[in-house]
């Protein structure tokens, strides 16, 4: 393999500052001192830090968007594994159509997502609750739960299966005993990149939020579209913070690229 | 319970029930009313009537606010895109030829930012614009590059740097996949017949991963146009795109009737842009996909 030239080295390092530049200063300016936004800050402080335990908005919608991540990837992932196992086993009619409908939310805009649940859960009196909420985050991150568990549940050899049903098992224990154990890895990661799509999901989730049920990402785009000030900015921090554990995880468990790109033939 | 091994006979629609009734009843139904709700009628007094008009419609076709506005959604999009490709296509080559440990570790980096809230990501360009003596500002000013202060915050610029930003993982990722699927042995066979670095990057390289280029520019596009934290915190309340005209009707004017309009007419115009794309793609390079 031949290596990279210098030029393509100075390009790299451009690049990357690019791409770490924003959520680097997000990070600086949220140990800033002062009170207002300073750049580059003078000194090192954990005031901000200190500072959201006094708005209890910001908490609130932390927990919100944490318990509405875990409650809609379960679901979309409950929902989600029989409709894998008979897309990725039976032939019948229809199977590109009804996989191209469970893949939609992936193709149609989320402020039209958004638009469209505003309206319909208006006129169902579901509006402003936080079951409207659940049902619209299960449906836009059904797709990243379906793809992964397809792909485990396509990958997946039979012969065991087979071998079990030879043996007396019934369904039920064929599917407990044997294939759950073996599309599991698949439904992990699937149930992770679900929950992380619930947990950054703004632009669709802003339609529905009311006062009560709004999600940490809302919270923080209403409070930046009036002001910003250092005290989003350690919000922010934290959110970047927690999210590249979740990363490192992720990435140590499965590997980042195959959970990015819907292949997590890893480990089964 | 069906017999011994083989397939077993059993209607799929068992399983498939739980997913067909959430789809059709809270996916399919929502869409259907949405672009039932951009044929009804709206005051300001009398709020929304139930009625078939064209009004809306007749609305976004003569009014030049919405031609505007549009075409400035259409822009920013290709723009960004352009972006994208021009910039994450080299680095997903220059990543492709890296050692073991670097190539994992900045892989991370690069894809990284796609799972961090896009809200954060956005405030991070708003800080490093943020008014004349932004971060961006004063290093342009200190290289020389510019003499003054350029405005990003609330303009067209701002909206396109911090668009691809947000969007190039998908790019990367994309020409990263078509990468990994060249063998490495063409291009040492160029190489060694005489060809020049640059001969192989454009006779080799660059035709075995257009259709990644080209898909990955299909994603970046249209999730450009349908941005919405993007746009709306970098573009504030004066530069309108699609979808924050969208949300503006309805929820500051509440002329929900208009902004239905404007949000089918972006998911029709979206849909068309990225099905004729596709198919034009796929017929382009039927071996390549083969």
């Amino acid at each position: 393999m031949s290596r990279n030239g210098p030029l393509a080295l100075i390009f790299h390092t451009l690049f990357v500052l690019f791409m770490v530049a924003p959520i680097v200063v997000v990070c600086l300016v949220a140990f800033t001192p002062e009170g207002f936004l300073s750049l580059p800050t003078a000194g090192f402080s954990l005031r901000w830090f200190r500072a959201i335990a006094r708005y209890p908005e910001f908490i609130n919608a932390f927990w919100m968007s944490l318990g509405l991540g875990a409650l809609s990837s379960t679901l979309a992932l409950i929902i989600a594994v029989p409709a894998s196992l008979a897309i990725a086993r039976h032939a019948f009619p229809g199977r590109e159509a009804l996989s191209a409908l469970l893949l939609s939310p992936l193709m149609i805009p989320h402020v039209v997502l958004g638009i469209a649940f505003l309206r319909f859960f208006t006129q169902t009196g579901l509006s402003g609750t936080f079951l409207a909420l659940l049902l619209a985050h299960v449906v836009v991150i059904f797709p990243f739960a379906l793809r992964l568990t397809l792909s485990s549940a396509t990958g997946m050899d039979r012969s065991i299966e087979h071998a079990a049903i030879s043996l007396g098992a019934s369904d039920w224990t064929v599917f407990r005993r044997v294939t759950l154990p073996l599309i599991l890895p698949g439904l992990i990661s699937g149930w992770a990149l679900a929950f992380i799509q619930s947990f950054d999901e703004v632009t669709m989730t802003v339609f529905l939020a009311a006062p009560g049920v709004e999600t940490l990402p809302v919270r923080m785009f209403l409070y930046i579209q009036d002001n910003i000030d250092p005290l989003v900015t350690s919000v922010s921090a934290s959110v970047i913070a927690i999210t590249m554990l979740a990363l490192i995880l992720l990435d140590r468990l499965f590997g980042l690229e195959r959970v990015l790109t819907g292949h997590s033939d890893k480990g089964s | 319970m069906s017999g011994a091994a083989g397939e077993r006979v059993r209607p799929p629609w068992a399983l498939l029930a739980p997913a067909l009734m959430l789809f059709v009843g809270v996916v399919v139904t929502p869409l259907v009313m949405t672009l039932m709700l951009s044929f009804h009628d709206w005051g300001q007094y009398k709020g929304i009537e139930p009625v078939f008009i064209l009004k809306n419609w007749q609305e976004i076709w003569s009014d030049s606010y919405f031609h505007e506005m549009f075409a400035r959604t259409f822009r920013i999009s290709v723009l960004a895109t352009l972006i994208t490709v021009l910039l994450g296509a080299p680095e997903a080559y220059i990543l492709n030829r890296m050692r073991a440990p670097w190539k994992g570790f900045f892989l991370l980096v690069i894809l990284g930012p796609l799972l961090i809230s896009v809200v954060a990501r956005t405030l991070g360009w708003a800080l490093l614009f943020g008014g004349n003596n932004g971060v961006v500002n004063m290093a342009l000013m200190r290289l020389g590059v510019i003499s003054g202060p350029l405005p990003f915050m609330f303009t067209e610029t701002g909206v396109i740097v911090a668009l691809a930003h947000v969007l190039m993982p998908f790019m990367v990722l994309s020409v990263w996949a078509a990468l990994q699927k060249i063998d490495p042995q063409v291009e040492n066979a160029a190489m060694s017949l005489g060809a020049s670095h640059a001969t192989v990057l454009r006779r080799i390289i660059l035709p075995q991963i257009m259709p990644g280029l080209l898909s990955g520019g299909i994603i970046v596009f249209s999730l450009a146009a349908s941005a919405f934290a993007t746009p709306a915190i970098i573009g504030g309340r004066r530069l309108k795109v699609a979808s924050t005209l969208a949300y503006d009707e309805f929820l500051n004017t509440l002329n929900w009737p208009l902004g239905a309009a404007v949000a089918v007419l972006l998911l029709v115009a979206l849909i068309l842009i990225v099905v004729s794309s596709n198919a034009l793609i796929e017929r382009r390079y039927a071996e390549v996909f083969r």
